[in-house]
């Protein structure tokens, strides 16, 4: 389920934004508990917690003591707003890096976006 | 309640040899830990010493603030599993179990039994019947089903195959979760066990290389790859792990972790950073060819 790659809580956090963003959960809908996680997924729970708390830290979860934790009522639109605000330098500019290195020439690339824009996929 | 694990310059020796080299460690109470070591490093020594299995040459251990050396109160608060069982070869496993549950105070008869059956122990078999993997197993149910506030798997499950590990880990993860307790789980197949360990600890010829979160271990290693003359230049200065070279590209593992600046000039530069598995760090800080730790 996870790779041994990065830091197991970091891959959970970016798990249940993953699923935030593609809305599978809802704003105000219950996550699973910390010791859900680490059943699931057979993780140590401190680490199912501490992946947990990193979305409590950035307000994208938050806790009712006792009950459980939930998605935050703007969880989903910051997430969008963030994910924006990295696109360019996330994925546009290594994909022209892509192109200069492949010879692709930068009009082709264009001319490809706009075929999607005006609804032509190739 | 926990019980935590101090060893304070603790000394092993076995005659001529020195296990354990004023070892210094402590282990709080109620975490799942990694013991991580090459064969003889002195893993099955802290284990040994922790279970008062054997007495120190000089130095202290301490479970829950007690030296456990002939100290039966706090010894039967600790379960040492090793490999070959410990238990009478001759007797049937039905009796092995029985022995358990007489002189293990926390032992559970309704976990025993559904780890007999999901492992599906022959019960009525002698002990020397047993396949390997299956004294392994019985191993581990000892283990789980001693309830022990301090339990110790010195490689026990390396005998199983990999069904009946996974197994393990998933039972002892659930066992752990209803019944928090210290567990130590000593290894060297890191790479499908690691998710489990809260703490991971690295011996390495009976001194202390290592302790922290596992977390923060995962965190600390990278792979720098690129022309060599740039990686070169990245890395001077840091603590160099493992180095390899292929044409005119190299790779260069560092320890001690990349800030995000870092990170951008390494990227500017046309330099890939890629994570270190785990067993990967092990392997480099535990390389024979690497300076006394």
């Amino acid at each position: 389920m996870f790779d041994d790659r990065s830091p197991i809580y970091r891959q959970i956090a970016e798990r249940i934004k993953g699923d935030i963003l593609s809305g599978a959960l809802a704003e105000g809908a219950q996550v699973m508990s910390t010791n859900q996680f680490a059943v699931a997924y057979r993780i140590n729970p401190a680490t199912a917690a501490k992946g947990l708390q990193s979305l409590v830290d950035e307000d994208i979860l938050y806790k009712r003591r006792g009950v459980g934790m939930f998605v935050s009522a703007d969880a989903r639109e910051r997430l969008r707003t963030r994910h924006r605000e990295r696109f360019f330098t996330d994925v546009v500019d290594p994909m022209i890096t892509e192109a200069e290195t492949i010879g692709v020439p930068l009009d082709d690339v264009v001319d490809h976006i706009r075929q999607h824009e005006i609804g032509e996929p190739s | 309640m926990t019980l935590s694990i101090t060893a304070d310059d603790l000394v092993l020796d076995y005659g001529d040899t020195r296990a354990l080299d004023h070892l210094n460690l402590h282990l709080e109470g109620g975490r799942i830990y990694g013991l991580l070591g090459r064969n003889g490093s002195g893993k099955t020594s802290f284990a040994s010493l922790a279970a008062a299995f054997r007495r120190p040459t000089s130095g202290e251990i301490t479970v829950g603030g007690t030296a456990p050396f002939e100290a039966a109160e706090i010894v039967s608060q600790i379960c040492l599993i090793r490999e070959g069982g410990d238990v009478f070869e001759s007797d049937r496993v039905s009796s092995v179990l029985r022995f358990a549950a007489a002189h293990r105070p926390y032992w559970s008869e309704e976990r025993a039994g559904q780890l007999v059956e999901r492992f599906r122990i022959p019960t009525r078999k002698r002990v020397t019947q047993l396949s390997r993997g299956m004294r392994s197993a019985l191993g581990v149910t000892l283990g789980l089903a001693s309830r022990a506030p301090v339990t110790l798997f010195d490689e026990v499950h390396l005998g199983m195959d990999a069904p009946s590990r996974y197994a393990f880990y998933e039972e002892l993860l659930n066992d752990y979760l209803a019944h928090p307790r210290t567990v130590i789980l000593s290894t060297h197949l890191i790479e499908e066990v690691s998710s489990l360990f809260e703490e991971v600890v690295i011996l390495d010829r009976g001194g202390l290389v290592l302790h922290e979160s596992a977390d923060d271990m995962r965190e600390r290693g990278a792979a720098v790859t690129g022309p060599s003359r740039d990686v070169e230049d990245f890395t001077s200065g840091m603590r160099v792990l493992g180095r390899q070279t292929l044409g005119a590209t190299s790779q260069v593992t560092v320890f001690g972790g990349l800030d995000a600046e870092q990170r951008r000039q390494a990227t500017s530069a046309g330099l890939e950073i890629g994570p270190v598995p785990l067993q990967d760090l092990f392997i480099h800080l535990t390389d024979p060819e690497r300076e006394t730790p």
